[in-house]
């Protein structure tokens, strides 16, 4: 302690003019703490003598300034606490309390007591003198902490003495709490760490133990939540670390006797645990890639552009996982343990195909070494187990087939679910109109001029349309031109729909055609996916442009035109689907012709060997793999399709933003020296970022995936270079050659709308590999599950085979039609059930909501005068049958009248449109109560007849009111 | 790394991981950033807790607040001194406060300080006016301005007092479906 003492000292003076105040005060103090501490044994006369000239010393020290903070500066140091804090809701509670805390069990006493013991002890010790009479001049003035100071000290003679002023330090420390520096805190923690140590030998009652275990709960919930508390850093700041130093020091004394290590050890180890998640957290986050690059595009272009971005980057996400799961246990155990090239027929070329297999635009087809290799499904082998390590590889193929539907399924809900659960606001729309506008129409994100630009101008013009809406209400004779128009689009975009539809099934039909032929050019080779690709190419901007017509919210329009073109693509895949089914089939006649033929060779080989040699060993026929004749494969066609169909996607899409935007922002930015008219400002200007097209396209592509990747494996790992590559490429593009959009609109929870589509596209083409997985029998001679009824016998042999037979029983009792329809009807029910709830729980939310709207209202309208607004509880007053026999309203209700009027007008939100129309109703019918008001009057003694009082009267002064009957 | 400890002790970084919602990367990003604005003012070293301010006009610059409308007042909500003068504390404040992580509440907090031109802890209807013109860069007309004022208030007012509390801006606010999305800022 004393060894710590000088060092706050010279840090104190070398800190800041600012804080030479609250050093010397706290300087007095530490003084006068440690001598009283060290004199703590030495008992109480002694103690006395000791501190008198301390505190002469403190108070001489403290000198002008500190006497003169004695009186004023106190207090207001105090006030201006209260008056920081008032606003903080509990805090300052808590933030009190420590200073209780600290003193232990007799602080509370101590503190009651004080100004007694004060003024005993002033009695008590006359030579008190002029120090202490300004001590308790200040506590008269500034109480609370101060006055703990002086009972702390002077009642001091107990052995809770030193608690007491460890309390009076802490107490103190929280009074200054803004002016002091963080040395002398640290100086001040070990101080009373050594206090607290002395105290531990006493030990703490169980009340004690539980108040200290709630404050020290109360500090780390404050430590943990410190962040979003609305304090400056700099009183955070502070207030973390007396929060930790308290914890630091309290939660160690909380163990006792023999538990007192073991908790301490707990205690040490939740640190490190905190910090360990900590510094976990801060990897994970470093490891997100992309940050910088998104927010730069973000900023240029607003949050819509960057959103498809930040798809794009959890996509990636995703595929990565995929792509983990496709080669750790699919292709790297096949190419580690699996049989080499060669060995067998279908890891070999065949050998008519030998002489081209290695020309570039063979493989350029997935052709020749290309189809032979892990890449496609027919190259794996369907040994059962393979290498050392017994891999299954066909079980697993078939798992991670299915598991990769499954991850993909699981991951996408989960992250609509939290989207949702994000978006918050319920957005009633046509409740605060101007006033969202107002305050939240900017986008902070952007940091580009010409976007903000744009902006401002969409601000203004969404201003004026809502204030023209606000006007007239709607304009009416436009509205049938502008339905007639959108009828008439939709028309149009189905139209065009159907016609692509048509135009790929002919493609596909003159294809199967052109499959019998060997002559093809390269165009009839390719004419399937030059015709998909251009459809793709030209339908879009052609919806776009036929959407113009309808005229609706960017955001709006979005919409649409994600749904228009999905619609299209989602054609095209199905039309592709189709005919890919029709060439399996074929394929599949043909192979069972092919298999025939070969299992007739091979036992007429076998017959003429064992004729021959007269022996009845199996053994293979002498031939090279590259020479037997095998079937189609129908499975690797299919995904040699795929592949093929994602790798001209990709080439589509980059040649698209190269020709589309690289080349004609080149040509804008330099013929526009030499050009007649203003290419930037004129006709071709620059591209806009084209986000619903992308999106879809990214969609698409994943759909493309998910169908191929159970036939291809290697396609998960070229998406991933293609999802790699197109951030790059895409995020230069953009930055490079495109401009922001004319109407920057914000990216409203759109996102859940990209992942909407990609929940149907998931859906979508797990329908088809389900269906050939589970019906169509694999090819005899290729693929893990050659030789094979069906690919799912795989499990069964596996249950069969490798897992106790108990289990294989439990699994055909569970296959049982008796057991799996309760099983559907129970899971049906359970999706009833759900549902009923969640539509109670919305009418419930519905129901809280206009209670909500409701409450808001009345308190509107207590504000704004005591009469009730709502139309229709005026209504049901004015029907209640004892109005009539009622007492008239007193005479002074009707002068409020017209005041009452002219405000209900502006309450109502949903009438606020017509306000100037309300205004002139409301002109136009307030003679009406006024004239009825002196007939309303007399009728008092009577007790009956036609005697609204002042309840019915705004009601029917608005002319809504039913007659008074 | 070595250059890295220099700036702060990993006591005062992990302070302000707990305090603020960046990670340790991103507050010595800040550091760097808040260093750029004025190399000659901010010391490399901040283990001592050096007593400087950058003055509005720096900070007004940076990209990130450069085009904003409201970028004068955001500096001065969160300046101590009110001036706009920022410590690294406050600065550090302003960009956690804009942060994605930050929740409505706090966020709202700051929004109010922000809109509220006069300081007075009401949204008047200058106020309103003024975000208005800055929103549009002047281009309504006065009545036009005065309308949607007007409206705004009493869209959001609950009280009738003609002025936004903050309760009111608050209840306001935390329905609205776009404020967390567009007010944040990324650094």
């Amino acid at each position: 302690m004393y060894c710590t003492y000088p060092t706050t000292h010279v840090e104190s003076v070398t800190c800041g003019s600012r804080h030479s105040d609250g050093a010397v005060r706290y300087l007095s103090w530490v003084l006068v703490v440690e001598i009283e501490v060290d004199s703590d044994p030495s008992g109480s006369d002694d103690e006395g003598t000791q501190r008198r000239p301390n505190r002469r010393q403190g108070a001489g020290r403290g000198g002008a300034k500190g006497r003169g903070r004695g009186k004023k500066p106190p207090s207001e140091d105090e006030d201006e606490d209260e008056e920081d804090e008032a606003p903080r809701g509990r805090r300052p509670a808590n933030k009190k309390k420590p200073a209780k805390k600290h003193g232990g069990g007799d602080e509370d006493e101590s503190e009651d007591e004080a100004p007694k013991r004060k003024r005993k002890g002033a009695a008590n010790r006359k030579k008190g003198g002029k120090a202490q009479d300004s001590d308790e001049e200040d506590n008269d003035v500034g109480k609370g902490k101060k006055g703990k100071k002086g009972g702390g000290r002077k009642g001091g003679k107990e052995a809770e003495d030193s608690k007491g002023k460890k309390g009076d330090a802490k107490g103190k420390d929280k009074g200054k709490d803004n002016d002091k520096d963080k040395k002398k805190k640290k100086k001040d923690d070990s101080s009373s760490d050594s206090n607290s140590d002395s105290d531990e030998e006493e030990s703490l009652s169980e009340g004690e133990m539980a108040r200290l275990m709630e404050e020290v709960e109360e500090k780390k919930k404050l430590i943990a939540t410190i962040r979003n508390k609305p304090w400056r850093m700099k009183r955070r700041l502070l207030n973390l670390k007396e929060a930790q130093g308290f914890v630091d020091k309290f939660e160690g004394a909380l163990g006792k006797g023999k538990g007192r290590k073991w908790f301490a050890y707990k205690v040490m180890m939740k640190k490190k645990w905190i910090k360990f998640q900590r510094d976990f957290e801060n990897f994970r986050t470093a490891c997100i890639p992309w940050e910088r690059k998104i927010k730069e595009v973000e900023s240029h272009f607003g949050s819509s552009v960057a959103s498809y971005f930040i798809f794009l980057r959890w996509m990636y996400g995703m595929n990565l996982v995929l792509f983990g799961f496709t080669f750790g246990l699919v292709v790297i155990p096949e190419v580690l343990m699996g049989l080499p090239y060669g060995s067998i027929p279908r890891k070999t070329v065949p050998r008519a195909e030998q002489a081209t297999a290695q020309d570039y635009s063979v493989l350029m087809d997935f052709q020749g070494y290309c189809k032979y290799s892990v890449l496609f499904y027919g190259f794996y082998n369907n040994q059962r187990t393979i290498g050392l390590l017994k891999f299954r590889l066909p079980l697993s193929y078939l798992m991670v087939g299915i598991g990769t539907f499954g991850y993909s399924l699981m991951v996408v809900i989960r992250t609509m679910a939290k989207n949702a659960d994000v978006g918050g606001g319920d957005g009633d729309e046509g409740e605060f109109t101007f006033a969202w506008k107002m305050f939240t129409s900017w986008d902070y994100l952007i940091g580009n001029s010409e976007t903000a630009d744009n902006k401002y101008a969409s601000i203004t013009t969404s201003f004026k349309e809502s204030i023209v809406d606000e006007q007239e209400n709607q304009k009416d004779e436009n509205i049938h031109l502008r339905r007639f128009l959108r009828v008439m689009a939709n028309f149009l975009i189905t139209c065009s729909l159907g016609g692509s539809g048509y135009l790929i099934y002919f493609v596909v039909k003159r294809s199967q055609e052109f499959a019998n032929r060997t002559d093809l050019s390269w165009y009839e080779k390719n004419e399937l996916e030059l015709i998909m690709s251009l459809l793709g190419l030209v339908c879009p901007p052609l919806f776009e442009t036929i959407a113009e017509m309808e005229d609706y919210h960017p955001r709006i329009a979005l919409k649409w035109q994600l749904g228009r073109i999905f619609a299209l693509f989602l054609g095209n895949l199905y039309t592709f689907l189709f005919a890919l089914f029709d060439e399996v089939n074929t394929k599949l006649e043909e192979e069972d012709s092919i298999k025939n033929a070969s299992l007739w060779a091979m036992k007429e080989y076998y017959a003429n060997y064992t004729f021959m040699i007269n022996d009845t060993d199996s053994t293979p026929p002498p031939m090279n793999p590259a020479d037997i004749i095998r079937g189609p494969c129908w499975e690797t066609a299919v995904g040699i399709e795929f592949v093929k169909l994602t790798v001209s996607d990709i080439q589509v899409s980059y040649l698209t933003i190269l020709i589309g935007d690289f080349a004609r922002a080149v040509i804008v930015r330099f013929l526009n020296y030499c050009w007649c008219w203003d290419l930037e400002a004129g006709f071709p200007s620059y591209g806009e970022f084209d986000i619903s097209g992308n999106v879809l396209g990214l969609v698409f592509n994943q759909g493309m995936i998910w169908m191929g990747a159970f036939y291809a494996p290697g396609l998960v790992g070229i998406n991933v270079l293609r999802l790699l590559s197109s951030m790059y490429y895409q995020c230069w593009a953009v930055m490079a050659t495109n401009v922001p959009h004319e109407r920057v609109f914000k990216a409203s929870k759109s996102n859940n709308f990209y992942m909407g589509l990609l929940l149907l596209i998931l859906f979508l083409s797990l329908l088809p590999v389900v269906y050939t997985i589970m019906t169509l029998p694999p090819s005899f001679d290729c693929g893990p599950f050659s030789g094979k009824a069906k690919m799912f016998d795989v499990i069964m042999e596996t249950i069969d085979l490798d897992l106790p037979a108990f289990l294989g029983t439990i699994f055909s009792y569970a296959a049982n039609p008796g057991l799996i329809i309760p099983a559907v009807l129970l899971m049906v029910l359970a999706i009833y059930y759900l549902n009923s709830v969640s539509e109670a729980y919305q009418n419930a939310n519905m129901e809280l909501k206009k209670k909500m709207q409701m409450a808001r209202d009345e308190e509107k309208n207590r504000r704004n005068n005591t009469d009730s607004t709502n139309q229709v509880m005026k209504d049901l007053e004015d029907l209640l049958p004892n109005r009539s026999f009622m007492p008239p309203a007193p005479p002074s209700k009707p002068e409020k009248m017209p005041e009452l009027e002219a405000k209900p007008t502006k309450t109502k939100p949903g009438s606020a449109g017509r306000g100037v129309n309300l205004q002139r109703d409301v002109t136009l019918a307030s003679p009406n109560p006024n004239a009825r008001g002196p007939v309303s009057r007399p009728p008092g003694p009577r007790g009956a007849g036609p005697a609204p009082g002042a309840g019915p009267g705004p009601g029917r002064g608005r002319g809504r009111g039913p007659p008074p009957r | 790394m070595g250059n890295k400890q220099t700036i702060f002790t990993d006591e005062q970084l992990d302070a302000y991981q707990d305090c603020t919602f960046f990670t340790r990367k991103e507050i010595l990003r800040l550091h760097g950033r808040y260093h750029e604005l004025a190399p000659h003012l901010v010391p490399m070293d901040y283990t001592k807790d050096p007593d400087c301010k950058v003055p509005l006009a720096l900070i007004v610059n940076m990209p990130e607040l450069k085009e904003n409308p409201f970028c004068s007042r955001i500096v001065e909500a969160f300046s101590e001194d009110g001036m706009g003068n920022l410590s690294f504390n406050e600065f550090v404040d302003m960009f956690s406060v804009l942060s994605e992580m930050a929740p409505r509440e706090l966020k709202a907090i700051y929004a109010f300080k922000i809109y509220d031109f006069n300081v007075d802890n009401y949204l008047c209807k200058e106020d309103l006016e003024k975000t208005l013109n800055r929103l549009t860069k002047e281009e309504l007309t006065p009545e036009e301005v005065q309308l949607v004022c007007e409206k705004a208030i009493e869209e959001a007012d609950l009280d009738g007092d003609n002025k936004l509390s903050f309760a009111d801006f608050e209840n306001m606010i935390t329905r609205a479906p776009d404020f967390l999305s567009t007010f944040h800022i990324r650094i």
